[in-house]
Order: structure tokens, then C-alpha cells, then sequence
């Protein structure tokens, strides 16, 4: 049921209503995540991407399972949305032995190798360097697969978005920089930061194309990832994708963050009127989707984040025994 | 016997390794350039290609978080610093994310990478081209530090560093850069974290780090005029360090002279002193002298630096006031 298929510009209402279920997934898993903070159940720091949804599904759509992701702290969206297992993401975010990073990660350290997701980590900016390594790795390795750095507006306030921009240029390599502009870091907002809103020409400043996207537009934000997946298979180097979207909750946690910004409180009222879930639910009811279909679709991503709660409560927590595993790799073959 | 000096011996370990194995390549700043890296990378540019050999902008953040990406998806990166100072500007890619990137994902990912910086003294080349920080990288879980003294520890630590599998810094120390020594021809491997019984001796113990080792072996012969027999051990892996060979050597000696250059407080002699005093305290028949550079940056004036940096004589003064 995964919608990644390496690409195809056609969009049928077959997949859209895929593009909507991942959406609406990746929703409700996080809407449970912050119920789950807020009665305590959950004490590791968690990121809510609520309202950002169409960026990570319209992003990996367009994707091939042996292409990589690279994220931040705010990665639900892109662990689940490039395949990773609601279980596995669960459960770590439980701290349980059973997640996928054994429970030493928790929410902001996902990985799920299998499915191009080598490691999401919180300190912005770090993983874009190292999405630019994965795009150096194919091109020796003399594959078509592409690196795909998920990042915020944060992020490109730091220097290794700019010396990975100008590497990446450099060498030609096959990288999608995805800058999910949300307009805040932390309690910062875009122009408390910059000067100027231009994130985007950072990728004509280096001699490759940047596109601004409506980060609220699922359809929009695949259409742009295809045409740099295009680019990028065929050697033509990487792509800046600004994704421009808004962050509905705050920084960390459930909270609204309503006491940060300048006028976050209308902002916000007026950024939920662009909810992306709601955006393609009504393209889809031109094409046919019934409110009960939508509706069968919400329940079952009940049940699965239910099933995924159950596993994670049920499953134990990491032996004692286990904290110096993993420090280092026992040797491989040369 | 074939002699090589230490700079060639590490360029032949380069050139064996990527010519083994094709997962390997070299990125970093003046790789194309006898400047920064003396012989020891002369022409692999012409002889492997400018593909995998590359010269990288000035970029030491981007360059080593890509090494680390492109080590994460398969690839046996090895990123060049030419001077040890410079890698500062990479210490999120390698102290956040290299060294933990294996624990944080429950070892599902690791990192197969080699950090090599150099480590440039003298020369009025002032504080910000002259650091030995081996001591910041040693402290965290997840790297591995290797030094090497010779030059056929030069070529096996950097073979062995690439097949490790975990994240590795190998520092080379421009000082030892002429030095000769056997070399064997074959790629081969020096294991990480087994130090070098490199003068065997019965009146004291010196552990020494990198050029501290061939000036520990310096100050032997001098000791041995004056009829004093020290057992010289080169440690060659920082982290992890080889207890067994220093404890058996202190055991039967029962002195301990530690040599590193590097700053004093805090460092790995600090290390290595606060271990043997808590582990073999009983073994123990005189306090331990660390020689150590001051506490203070590295001067620029040729004769401030003849007083900040030390060598054999200080560690024959070292060995002598163990003994008294």
C-alpha cells in the first residue's frame, strides 16, 4: 500500500486518495503522539509537523525505495511517508526496544534502513552535508539514485547549508534539497532571522534551479520533486525545492506556541483555512470520494495507530544489558 | 630491507587501498597540492583520477558530513585535513553525528569512515596551525584515534582505520614526516588499539604518543649511557588505549613516565595516569610524571617555541626524578 513508485507525472484518483490516506496517517499519528505527551505517557521531546503533511507525501511520491531521506527532528512525516513502519516509529517514540532504533532514539532519531532512511537527528542543518555524501556515494557507486535532504527555513541559517549547496553544485550531484519553510525556528520567525525572504535564490547563487512550491499543495510539492528527480537521474545536478507551508503547533510538543511570533494567532487561523489534508479531500470529491469513503479511510488509520499504540505500550523496554551495545560496529570484512 | 619515510608510507597506503578497493576515495582540502600534504598524497590525483581523489573547496564541514553520508551509503570515505586545526570546523559532523550515529540507531547504520588530520608544529606557524587536540576526539564514545609513530605504522593504522567499519581519526604528525624505516610491500593491516612494545627495559616505563615515541626511543639510548634500562611502549591507538600492554609493563617496572604532545590538563597522560593510579596503585614505587606541552597556546617566536615544545631531554629529566 506504499505510494513511492519512482515517478510518473500521471496522477490518478487512485492515487491521490494514497497521497490523502499518507496524509491523513501521518496526521492522526501525531495528533495521538501529542495526546500521548500531554498525559505523560511520552517524555521524549516531540515534534509535531500538523499542516506540513503535503511536503514529506508530495515529496516521496516521487521517490524510488533505494533513494535516501535525510531529516531533522521533525521527521514523523518523512519516516512514514518514504515507508518507514508506524510500529517500529511507535514504539521508539515510546523509548521500547522494539522501535526502529532499538528505543536509544526516540522521536527524533528515526532510521529505517531498508527504505532509504538512514537517520534523522535534531541538530538542524547536519544531515544536509550528509544527504550531499549519499549523492557523492551513488554517483561513484554509479547508481541513479538520489539523496533528498528534508529540512526547515532554521536550517539555512546555518553554514553547512551553504557549503553543502556550493559542494553539491560543484560536483553535480544528485541531491533534492527540501527546505520545509514553516517561517519559524523555534520561537524565531522568518524575518526576525533575515533580512530577506530568499531562501530560494541561495540555489541560483550556486548556478542550480530553485523553485518556491506551495507546501500545502501535495500536487504541487510531487510535480516539483518529479521534474528534480528528472534533473538529477539524468546528471544534471541538484535542486532547491522552498516548500512554503506553516507550522500549526509549536515548536515542540502539543502546544500552539501562541505567545511567540507577531501575529501568530491570526496566522495560524488563517493557515488552517490552507490545511493541505482538507485542500485535496475537496479535489477528490470532484472526482468522486463520498464522505464515507473519506470516512472508512479515517478509521482505518484509527485502527492502525491504535494497533501501533498497543504494540508500542506492550512492547519492553531495552535490557540494561543493552547500553553499551552499538557504541561501535564489531568489525566487517574488508 | 625496503625503507620508506613516513609521508610515502601513507601515501602507499592510500594508493594500495584505492586501488583494492573501489568503495574507497579521498576528499579534502589540498589533495592535489604538495603544500599542505607534503608526498604523502603526492599524484594520486593522476593515478587514481580526479573522481575519486578530490580537491575540495574550503568547506570542512560540508566535506566531512558528505564523507559521512557517502560512508553511511556504502562508500570507504577517507576526508584530509591539512592541518589538525582546521577540523574544528567539522566537529558537529564528527563528534554529533559520526561517533553516534551507530548508537542512535541501535547499529543498524554505521559510519566507515577515516578522518585524517595533521598535526603541523613549529615552524612559527603559531596557534591556530600547530594544535595536537587528539585528547578532544579521544574523549567520545564512538571514534577511534589512532597516532602513528613509524613509518610501517603509518601505511597498516590507515589500512586498518578504512576497514574498521567504525568511524576512525588518524593523525599524522608533520615532524615524522621524513623519518625512514622498514616498510613491508603488501597491503596490511596494524590492529587498532594494540600499543608497540618498542624498547624493552626494566627500570621505568615511558608511554608515549606519536613524535613523542621516537623521542621516548632518543631519550632511551641517552638513559641507557647513565645505566638506566626504560622500557619504551608507543601507544599508536588514543582510543581505545591498550591497557594490558601498559599494565604489564608498569607491573614489572613500577615507574611511569607518560609522554604525549599535547597540552597537559586534561589530556590523554591524564588518562593514562588516573588509570594505573586506580588500578595498580599496589604496582606502583614512585608518583607518575606526565611531560606534556603548557597549558598555553602555541607561540609564534621561534624562541618561545624552543621553551613550549618538548622532546627526549625533558623525558631523560622526566625518567631521572621517577628514579630518585
Amino acid at each position: 500500500m506504499h505510494l513511492q513508485d519512482g515517478g510518473t507525472r500521471r496522477l490518478s484518483s487512485e492515487r491521490l486518495t494514497l497521497f490523502l490516506y499518507e496524509m491523513l496517517r501521518i496526521r492522526a499519528t501525531e495528533e495521538r503522539i501529542g495526546q500521548l505527551v500531554e498525559s505523560r505517557e511520552i517524555k521524549t521531546p516531540c515534534h509535531l509537523s500538523i499542516g506540513q503533511e503535503a511536503i514529506p507525501v508530495g515529496v516521496c511520491a516521487a521517490l524510488r525505495q533505494d533513494d535516501t531521506v535525510w531529516g531533522g527532528h521533525r521527521s514523523h512525516g518523512h519516516y512514514l511517508a518514504k515507508g518507514g513502519d508506524l510500529n517500529a516509529m511507535m514504539a521508539e517514540v515510546f523509548g521500547k526496544a522494539t522501535g526502529c532504533a532499538g528505543g536509544r532514539g526516540g522521536s527524533m532519531h528515526l532510521a529505517a534502513p531498508a527504505q532509504g532512511i538512514f537517520g534523522t537527528v535534531p541538530l538542524v542543518a547536519a544531515t544536509i552535508p550528509m544527504a550531499v555524501g549519499a549523492a557523492l556515494s551513488a554517483k561513484l557507486r554509479g547508481t541513479d539514485e538520489v539523496a533528498v535532504a528534508f529540512f526547515g527555513d532554521g536550517a539555512t541559517d546555518e553554514g553547512h547549508f551553504h557549503e553543502s549547496l556550493n559542494l553539491a553544485a560543484l560536483y553535480r550531484l544528485p541531491v533534492l534539497f527540501v527546505c520545509e519553510n514553516n517561517l519559524y525556528s523555534t520561537h524565531m520567525m522568518l524575518n526576525e532571522r533575515r533580512v530577506k525572504d530568499n531562501i530560494v535564490e541561495s540555489a541560483a547563487l550556486h548556478g542550480f534551479p530553485g523553485l518556491v512550491v506551495d507546501g500545502n499543495d501535495a500536487v504541487a510539492v510531487y510535480q516539483a520533486t518529479y521534474q528534480a528527480m528528472e534533473r538529477a537521474r539524468t546528471g544534471e545536478g541538484p535542486t532547491l525545492l522552498e516548500c512554503r507551508t506553516y507550522r500549526w503547533r509549536g515548536h515542540v510538543g502539543p502546544a500552539l506556541d501562541l505567545e511567540v511570533g507577531q501575529n501568530r494567532q491570526q496566522d495560524l487561523a488563517e493557515w488552517m483555512q490552507k490545511d493541505p489534508i482538507m485542500r485535496l479531500r475537496e479535489r477528490l470529491r470532484e472526482e468522486g470520494l463520498s464522505d464515507a469513503d473519506f470516512s472508512e479511510i479515517e478509521r482505518r488509520i484509527a485502527d492502525e495507530v491504535d494497533a501501533a499504540v498497543n504494540f508500542a505500550r506492550r512492547s519492553p523496554y531495552p535490557d540494561e544489558s543493552d547500553l553499551l551495545h552499538h557504541v561501535y560496529v564489531s568489525r566487517r570484512g574488508a | 630491507m625496503r625503507e620508506l619515510t613516513y609521508a610515502q608510507a601513507i601515501r602507499e597506503a592510500h594508493a594500495q587501498l584505492l586501488a583494492e578497493d573501489p568503495r574507497v576515495f579521498l576528499i579534502g582540502q589540498g589533495v592535489w597540492n604538495p603544500w599542505y600534504a607534503g608526498t604523502s598524497l603526492q599524484d594520486l590525483d593522476k593515478e587514481f583520477g580526479r573522481a575519486r581523489v578530490m580537491d575540495s573547496p574550503v568547506s570542512e564541514n560540508a566535506t566531512t558530513g558528505a564523507a559521512i553520508g557517502a560512508a553511511i551509503t556504502g562508500m570507504r570515505p577517507i576526508v584530509f585535513h591539512p592541518r589538525m586545526d582546521f577540523m574544528l570546523l567539522a566537529v558537529d559532523p564528527i563528534i554529533n553525528q559520526a561517533a553516534n550515529w551507530s548508537y542512535l540507531f541501535a547499529g543498524q547504520v554505521s559510519v566507515p569512515v577515516v578522518i585524517r588530520a595533521v598535526i603541523n608544529r613549529g615552524g612559527e606557524q603559531g596557534a591556530q596551525h600547530s594544535q595536537a587536540l587528539q585528547a578532544l576526539f579521544a574523549h567520545v564514545p564512538g571514534l577511534k584515534v589512532v597516532m602513528p609513530a613509524t613509518p610501517s605504522d603509518a601505511k597498516g593504522l590507515l589500512i586498518a582505520a578504512v576497514n574498521d567499519g567504525n568511524p576512525v581519526l588518524y593523525l599524522d604528525d608533520r615532524w615524522l614526516y621524513e623519518r625512514r624505516g622498514y616498510v613491508p610491500e603488501p597491503l596490511y593491516q596494524v590492529p587498532l588499539g594494540k600499543a608497540a612494545l618498542r624498547r624493552s627495559g626494566k627500570d621505568v616505563t615511558v608511554v608515549a604518543t606519536s613524535c613523542m615515541a621516537a623521542e621516548s626511543l632518543d631519550a632511551a639510548r641517552v638513559l641507557e649511557a647513565r645505566g638506566v634500562d626504560a622500557e619504551v611502549i608507543d601507544l599508536r591507538t588514543i582510543k581505545p588505549w591498550d591497557r594490558d600492554t601498559v599494565f604489564s609493563s608498569v607491573g614489572k617496572t613500577g615507574r611511569l613516565v607518560i609522554a604525549d604532545a599535547a597540552w597537559l590538563s586534561g589530556g590523554i597522560a591524564a588518562e593514562i595516569a588516573a588509570t594505573v593510579v586506580g588500578e595498580l596503585f599496589h604496582a606502583l614505587q614512585a608518583p607518575i610524571i606526565r611531560v606534556c606541552l603548557p597549558d598555553a597556546p602555541a607561540p609564534s617566536s621561534s624562541f618561545l617555541e624552543q621553551a613550549y615544545y618538548i622532546g627526549a631531554d625533558d623525558i631523560v629529566v622526566a625518567v631521572e626524578k621517577v628514579l630518585r
